[in-house]
Protein backbone atom coordinates (compact mmCIF):
# COMPACT_ATOMS: atom_id res chain seq x y z
CA UNK A 1 0.00 0.00 0.00
CA UNK A 2 0.97 3.35 -0.33
CA UNK A 3 1.43 4.88 2.90
CA UNK A 4 2.14 8.67 4.28
CA UNK A 5 4.95 7.22 6.13
CA UNK A 6 7.08 5.52 3.59
CA UNK A 7 9.89 8.32 2.96
CA UNK A 8 10.35 7.31 -0.84
CA UNK A 9 6.58 7.49 -1.53
CA UNK A 10 5.94 10.65 0.09
CA UNK A 11 7.82 12.78 -1.54
CA UNK A 12 6.29 12.20 -4.58
CA UNK A 13 2.49 11.64 -3.37
CA UNK A 14 2.71 14.83 -1.02
CA UNK A 15 0.47 16.87 -2.78
CA UNK A 16 -2.54 13.80 -2.43
CA UNK A 17 -1.69 12.93 0.70
CA UNK A 18 -1.55 16.82 1.81
CA UNK A 19 -4.89 16.56 0.61
CA UNK A 20 -6.10 13.56 2.08
CA UNK A 21 -5.46 14.72 5.54
CA UNK A 22 -6.54 18.21 5.14
CA UNK A 23 -9.69 16.38 3.75
CA UNK A 24 -10.31 14.21 6.12
CA UNK A 25 -9.56 11.10 3.81
CA UNK A 26 -13.51 11.67 3.21
CA UNK A 27 -13.97 11.31 -0.83
CA UNK A 28 -13.85 14.40 -3.23
CA UNK A 29 -16.86 16.05 -4.24
CA UNK A 30 -17.68 15.45 -7.56
CA UNK A 31 -21.46 17.16 -7.30
CA UNK A 32 -22.21 20.62 -9.07
CA UNK A 33 -22.16 22.24 -5.57
CA UNK A 34 -19.51 24.55 -6.37
CA UNK A 35 -18.10 25.16 -10.14
CA UNK A 36 -14.58 26.74 -10.75
CA UNK A 37 -16.73 30.36 -11.51
CA UNK A 38 -19.11 30.10 -8.25
CA UNK A 39 -18.36 33.26 -6.58
CA UNK A 40 -17.55 33.40 -3.04
CA UNK A 41 -16.91 35.91 0.03
CA UNK A 42 -17.05 35.68 4.21
CA UNK A 43 -20.25 35.80 5.93
CA UNK A 44 -20.65 39.38 7.37
CA UNK A 45 -22.00 37.70 10.45
CA UNK A 46 -20.09 34.14 11.00
CA UNK A 47 -19.73 31.77 14.03
CA UNK A 48 -16.71 31.84 16.07
CA UNK A 49 -13.66 30.97 14.37
CA UNK A 50 -11.35 29.56 16.89
CA UNK A 51 -12.65 25.98 16.45
CA UNK A 52 -12.11 25.67 12.80
CA UNK A 53 -8.68 23.73 11.42
CA UNK A 54 -5.81 25.82 10.32
CA UNK A 55 -6.72 25.16 6.35
CA UNK A 56 -10.05 26.48 6.92
CA UNK A 57 -9.19 29.19 8.81
CA UNK A 58 -6.85 30.33 5.72
CA UNK A 59 -9.69 30.14 3.07
CA UNK A 60 -11.88 32.35 5.70
CA UNK A 61 -9.00 34.71 6.08
CA UNK A 62 -8.46 34.79 1.66
CA UNK A 63 -12.27 35.07 1.25
CA UNK A 64 -13.17 37.87 3.79
CA UNK A 65 -11.37 40.75 1.40
CA UNK A 66 -14.30 40.28 -0.69
CA UNK A 67 -15.77 38.12 -3.69
CA UNK A 68 -13.44 35.52 -5.41
CA UNK A 69 -14.22 32.63 -8.10
CA UNK A 70 -13.84 29.25 -6.51
CA UNK A 71 -10.87 28.76 -9.34
CA UNK A 72 -9.31 32.02 -7.69
CA UNK A 73 -9.55 30.58 -4.41
CA UNK A 74 -7.46 27.28 -5.42
CA UNK A 75 -4.71 29.33 -7.14
CA UNK A 76 -3.75 31.49 -4.63
CA UNK A 77 -4.00 28.80 -1.77
CA UNK A 78 -2.50 26.07 -4.42
CA UNK A 79 -4.76 23.97 -3.22
CA UNK A 80 -6.50 21.15 -5.88
CA UNK A 81 -9.35 22.43 -7.15
CA UNK A 82 -11.33 19.27 -5.47
CA UNK A 83 -10.21 20.29 -1.86
CA UNK A 84 -10.77 23.84 -2.00
CA UNK A 85 -14.44 22.91 -3.14
CA UNK A 86 -14.59 20.19 0.15
CA UNK A 87 -13.40 22.76 2.10
CA UNK A 88 -15.61 25.50 0.84
CA UNK A 89 -18.79 23.27 0.98
CA UNK A 90 -18.26 22.85 4.92
CA UNK A 91 -17.35 26.20 5.10
CA UNK A 92 -20.45 27.31 3.38
CA UNK A 93 -22.76 25.10 5.07
CA UNK A 94 -21.85 26.18 8.79
CA UNK A 95 -22.42 29.30 8.23
CA UNK A 96 -19.43 31.30 7.16
CA UNK A 97 -19.54 31.73 3.62
CA UNK A 98 -22.18 32.91 1.19
CA UNK A 99 -21.84 32.23 -2.78
CA UNK A 100 -23.10 33.61 -6.00
CA UNK A 101 -24.02 30.57 -7.87
CA UNK A 102 -22.72 30.72 -11.82
CA UNK A 103 -25.33 31.39 -14.52
CA UNK A 104 -27.52 29.00 -15.18
CA UNK A 105 -27.12 27.21 -18.77
CA UNK A 106 -30.66 28.82 -19.91
CA UNK A 107 -31.20 30.35 -23.29
CA UNK A 108 -32.54 33.07 -22.34
CA UNK A 109 -30.13 33.89 -19.59
CA UNK A 110 -27.34 32.74 -22.16
CA UNK A 111 -28.63 35.82 -24.61
CA UNK A 112 -28.49 38.66 -21.91
CA UNK A 113 -25.41 37.25 -20.62
CA UNK A 114 -23.51 37.33 -23.98
CA UNK A 115 -24.72 40.61 -24.92
CA UNK A 116 -22.76 41.80 -21.37
CA UNK A 117 -20.25 40.35 -23.00
CA UNK A 118 -20.19 41.70 -25.66
CA UNK A 119 -20.83 45.44 -24.82
CA UNK A 120 -18.32 44.81 -22.16
CA UNK A 121 -15.41 43.46 -24.32
CA UNK A 122 -16.34 46.68 -27.02
CA UNK A 123 -16.21 49.26 -24.67
CA UNK A 124 -12.82 48.22 -23.26
CA UNK A 125 -11.21 47.01 -26.25
CA UNK A 126 -13.25 47.89 -28.80
CA UNK B 1 -2.13 30.87 12.39
CA UNK B 2 -3.90 32.73 10.86
CA UNK B 3 -3.02 33.22 7.21
CA UNK B 4 -2.80 36.61 5.88
CA UNK B 5 -2.88 37.12 2.03
CA UNK B 6 -0.11 39.00 0.45
CA UNK B 7 -2.42 40.24 -2.39
CA UNK B 8 -2.13 42.95 -4.39
CA UNK B 9 -5.32 46.02 -4.51
CA UNK B 10 -7.50 44.48 -7.01
CA UNK B 11 -7.40 41.04 -6.49
CA UNK B 12 -10.97 40.96 -5.42
CA UNK B 13 -14.29 41.14 -7.17
CA UNK B 14 -16.45 44.45 -7.26
CA UNK B 15 -19.03 43.74 -4.83
CA UNK B 16 -21.56 44.60 -7.35
CA UNK B 17 -20.58 41.82 -9.42
CA UNK B 18 -23.06 39.40 -9.45
CA UNK B 19 -22.90 37.22 -12.55
CA UNK B 20 -19.61 34.87 -13.38
CA UNK B 21 -19.69 33.33 -16.90
CA UNK B 22 -16.47 31.13 -18.87
CA UNK B 23 -15.02 31.06 -22.20
CA UNK B 24 -12.05 28.41 -22.51
CA UNK B 25 -8.73 29.23 -24.82
CA UNK B 26 -8.27 25.92 -25.95
CA UNK B 27 -4.93 24.42 -28.57
CA UNK B 28 -2.51 22.32 -28.52
CA UNK B 29 0.73 22.49 -26.97
CA UNK B 30 2.81 26.09 -26.62
CA UNK B 31 0.05 27.12 -29.43
CA UNK B 32 -0.05 30.72 -27.19
CA UNK B 33 -3.13 29.88 -24.77
CA UNK B 34 -1.14 31.22 -21.61
CA UNK B 35 0.43 34.36 -23.38
CA UNK B 36 -3.45 34.74 -24.57
CA UNK B 37 -4.95 34.91 -21.10
CA UNK B 38 -1.81 36.99 -19.50
CA UNK B 39 -2.90 39.52 -22.52
CA UNK B 40 -6.24 39.63 -21.80
CA UNK B 41 -6.58 39.31 -17.92
CA UNK B 42 -7.08 42.42 -15.56
CA UNK B 43 -5.48 39.54 -13.09
CA UNK B 44 -1.74 38.31 -12.50
CA UNK B 45 -2.77 35.09 -14.39
CA UNK B 46 -3.67 31.95 -11.70
CA UNK B 47 -3.27 28.15 -12.04
CA UNK B 48 -5.32 25.48 -10.75
CA UNK B 49 -4.29 22.22 -10.27
CA UNK B 50 -7.11 19.23 -10.81
CA UNK B 51 -6.17 15.78 -9.41
CA UNK B 52 -7.43 13.14 -11.97
CA UNK B 53 -7.66 9.90 -11.47
CA UNK B 54 -7.79 7.54 -14.49
CA UNK B 55 -7.99 4.33 -15.52
CA UNK B 56 -4.50 2.85 -16.91
CA UNK B 57 -3.76 1.10 -19.66
CA UNK B 58 -0.57 -0.32 -18.22
CA UNK B 59 0.16 -3.36 -16.13
CA UNK B 60 2.80 -1.23 -13.96
CA UNK B 61 0.58 -0.12 -11.65
CA UNK B 62 1.01 1.69 -8.21
CA UNK B 63 1.00 -0.89 -5.62
CA UNK B 64 -2.00 -1.45 -3.79
CA UNK B 65 -4.36 0.74 -6.48
CA UNK B 66 -4.53 -1.94 -9.64
CA UNK B 67 -6.15 -0.15 -12.49
CA UNK B 68 -5.82 3.42 -11.22
CA UNK B 69 -3.11 6.40 -11.15
CA UNK B 70 -3.73 10.06 -10.98
CA UNK B 71 -2.55 12.50 -12.96
CA UNK B 72 -1.79 16.84 -12.16
CA UNK B 73 -3.52 18.59 -14.70
CA UNK B 74 -3.01 22.22 -14.57
CA UNK B 75 -4.90 24.76 -15.84
CA UNK B 76 -4.22 28.54 -16.12
CA UNK B 77 -6.93 31.04 -16.44
CA UNK B 78 -7.48 35.06 -16.07
CA UNK B 79 -10.25 37.87 -15.27
CA UNK B 80 -12.04 40.10 -16.93
CA UNK B 81 -14.51 42.48 -15.04
CA UNK B 82 -17.07 43.41 -17.87
CA UNK B 83 -19.17 45.55 -16.01
CA UNK B 84 -20.64 46.38 -12.44
CA UNK B 85 -22.91 43.18 -12.62
CA UNK B 86 -20.20 40.58 -14.70
CA UNK B 87 -17.26 38.97 -14.61
CA UNK B 88 -15.72 36.42 -17.61
CA UNK B 89 -13.23 34.72 -16.33
CA UNK B 90 -10.90 32.83 -19.72
CA UNK B 91 -9.62 28.93 -18.93
CA UNK B 92 -6.76 27.63 -20.83
CA UNK B 93 -7.48 23.93 -21.08
CA UNK B 94 -4.95 21.66 -22.50
CA UNK B 95 -6.07 19.88 -25.69
CA UNK B 96 -4.27 16.50 -25.04
CA UNK B 97 -7.26 13.48 -25.05
CA UNK B 98 -5.72 12.36 -22.16
CA UNK B 99 -7.34 15.26 -20.28
CA UNK B 100 -10.65 13.80 -20.88
CA UNK B 101 -12.24 14.11 -17.64
CA UNK B 102 -10.72 17.88 -17.53
CA UNK B 103 -12.67 18.58 -20.59
CA UNK B 104 -16.07 17.29 -19.11
CA UNK B 105 -15.46 20.10 -16.07
CA UNK B 106 -14.64 23.01 -17.98
CA UNK B 107 -16.57 22.60 -20.50
CA UNK B 108 -19.90 22.60 -18.08
CA UNK B 109 -20.96 26.13 -17.86
CA UNK B 110 -18.54 27.28 -20.98
CA UNK B 111 -20.19 30.36 -23.41
CA UNK B 112 -18.18 28.91 -25.66
CA UNK B 113 -14.30 27.98 -27.15
CA UNK B 114 -11.86 30.13 -28.76
CA UNK B 115 -9.45 27.98 -30.40
CA UNK B 116 -5.96 28.87 -31.32
CA UNK B 117 -3.95 26.93 -34.04
CA UNK B 118 -0.98 27.85 -35.25
CA UNK B 119 -1.42 27.15 -39.69
CA UNK B 120 2.25 25.46 -39.62
CA UNK B 121 0.77 22.80 -37.59
CA UNK B 122 -2.54 22.23 -38.17
CA UNK B 123 -2.71 18.75 -37.94
CA UNK B 124 -1.24 19.30 -34.11
CA UNK B 125 -4.99 20.88 -33.91
CA UNK B 126 -7.05 17.94 -34.76
CA UNK B 127 -7.31 16.25 -31.18
CA UNK B 128 -8.66 19.64 -29.97
CA UNK B 129 -11.24 19.91 -32.74
CA UNK B 130 -11.99 16.50 -31.67
CA UNK B 131 -12.64 17.75 -28.03
CA UNK B 132 -14.79 20.52 -28.98
CA UNK B 133 -16.57 18.56 -31.16
CA UNK B 134 -17.47 16.01 -28.60
CA UNK B 135 -18.13 18.20 -25.85
CA UNK B 136 -20.08 20.16 -28.48
CA UNK B 137 -18.69 23.56 -26.64
CA UNK B 138 -19.68 26.31 -29.40
CA UNK B 139 -15.83 27.56 -31.00
CA UNK B 140 -14.53 29.98 -33.11
CA UNK B 141 -10.65 29.68 -34.49
CA UNK B 142 -7.91 32.35 -33.88
CA UNK B 143 -5.11 31.02 -36.03
CA UNK B 144 -1.90 32.44 -34.23
CA UNK B 145 0.90 33.05 -36.92
CA UNK B 146 4.19 32.43 -35.40
CA UNK B 147 6.13 33.47 -38.91
CA UNK B 148 3.76 30.92 -40.68
CA UNK B 149 6.34 30.23 -43.25
CA UNK B 150 4.14 28.70 -45.94
CA UNK B 151 1.49 31.54 -45.75
CA UNK B 152 -1.82 29.44 -45.40
CA UNK B 153 -4.35 31.27 -46.52
CA UNK B 154 -8.24 31.32 -44.72
CA UNK B 155 -9.39 28.59 -47.16
CA UNK B 156 -6.27 25.51 -46.70
CA UNK B 157 -6.68 26.38 -42.83
CA UNK B 158 -10.44 25.96 -43.18
CA UNK B 159 -10.21 22.72 -45.15
CA UNK B 160 -7.14 21.00 -42.95
CA UNK B 161 -9.49 21.76 -40.16
CA UNK B 162 -12.86 20.72 -41.93
CA UNK B 163 -14.40 23.70 -40.55
CA UNK B 164 -18.58 24.50 -40.98
CA UNK B 165 -18.78 27.68 -42.98
CA UNK B 166 -20.14 29.40 -40.17
CA UNK B 167 -17.47 28.56 -38.08
CA UNK B 168 -15.52 32.10 -37.90
CA UNK B 169 -11.89 32.05 -38.45
CA UNK B 170 -9.68 35.04 -37.16
CA UNK B 171 -5.98 35.87 -37.42
CA UNK B 172 -5.08 36.96 -33.77
CA UNK B 173 -2.17 37.63 -32.07
CA UNK B 174 -2.11 36.23 -28.21
CA UNK B 175 0.68 38.65 -27.50
CA UNK B 176 -1.18 42.21 -28.66
CA UNK B 177 -4.27 43.05 -26.63
CA UNK B 178 -6.42 44.56 -29.67
CA UNK B 179 -6.17 41.76 -31.79
CA UNK B 180 -6.99 38.91 -28.92
CA UNK B 181 -9.64 40.97 -27.23
CA UNK B 182 -11.02 41.23 -31.48
CA UNK B 183 -11.13 37.46 -31.61
CA UNK B 184 -13.04 37.20 -27.84
CA UNK B 185 -15.48 39.61 -29.39
CA UNK B 186 -15.40 37.55 -32.87
CA UNK B 187 -16.41 34.29 -30.66
CA UNK B 188 -19.16 36.23 -28.66
CA UNK B 189 -21.03 36.90 -31.65
CA UNK B 190 -21.43 34.13 -33.00
CA UNK B 191 -22.70 32.76 -30.00
CA UNK B 192 -24.95 35.41 -30.24
CA UNK B 193 -25.71 34.29 -34.01
CA UNK B 194 -26.47 30.52 -33.01
CA UNK B 195 -29.06 31.73 -30.72
CA UNK B 196 -31.28 33.41 -33.32
N1 LIG C 1 4.85 34.92 -32.88
C1 LIG C 1 3.97 34.64 -31.90
N2 LIG C 1 4.42 34.00 -30.79
C2 LIG C 1 3.53 33.71 -29.83
C3 LIG C 1 2.17 34.06 -29.95
N3 LIG C 1 1.51 33.60 -28.85
C4 LIG C 1 2.44 33.00 -28.08
N4 LIG C 1 3.66 33.07 -28.65
C5 LIG C 1 4.89 32.48 -28.09
O1 LIG C 1 4.77 31.07 -28.15
C6 LIG C 1 5.32 30.45 -26.99
C7 LIG C 1 4.30 29.53 -26.32
O2 LIG C 1 3.21 30.29 -25.85
P1 LIG C 1 2.35 29.87 -24.58
O3 LIG C 1 1.40 30.98 -24.35
O4 LIG C 1 3.21 29.46 -23.45
O5 LIG C 1 1.59 28.59 -25.14
P2 LIG C 1 0.62 27.58 -24.37
O6 LIG C 1 -0.43 27.21 -25.33
O7 LIG C 1 0.19 28.16 -23.08
O8 LIG C 1 1.58 26.36 -24.11
P3 LIG C 1 1.34 25.08 -23.17
O9 LIG C 1 0.62 25.56 -21.95
O10 LIG C 1 2.71 24.58 -22.88
O11 LIG C 1 0.56 24.12 -24.00
C8 LIG C 1 5.77 31.58 -26.09
O12 LIG C 1 7.16 31.74 -26.24
C9 LIG C 1 5.03 32.80 -26.63
O13 LIG C 1 5.77 33.98 -26.41
C10 LIG C 1 1.74 34.77 -31.12
O14 LIG C 1 0.57 35.11 -31.30
N5 LIG C 1 2.67 35.02 -32.06
MG1 LIG D 1 0.30 27.31 -21.11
Amino acid sequence: MTTPDDPELELEAAPLVRAYVITNGRSLPADDEFSLITLVTAAQDMPPTGQLDPEKRRLLDLCSGGYLAVAEIAGHTELPVGVVKLLLSDLTQAGYLYTRAPVPPAKLVDRRILEEVLHGLQARFG
Amino acid sequence: MAFKPVLDNGVYLRDSVQTAAKILVVGHFAVGKTTFISTMSEIPPLRTEEVMTQASAGVDDLKGTPGKTTTTVAMDFGRLTLSEKLVLYLFGTPGQQRFVQVWEDMSRGALGALVLVDPDRLEESFPVMDLVEHYGIPYAIAVNRFGDTSHHSDKEIREALDLLPETPLVNCDARDQRSSANSLITLVRYLQSRLN
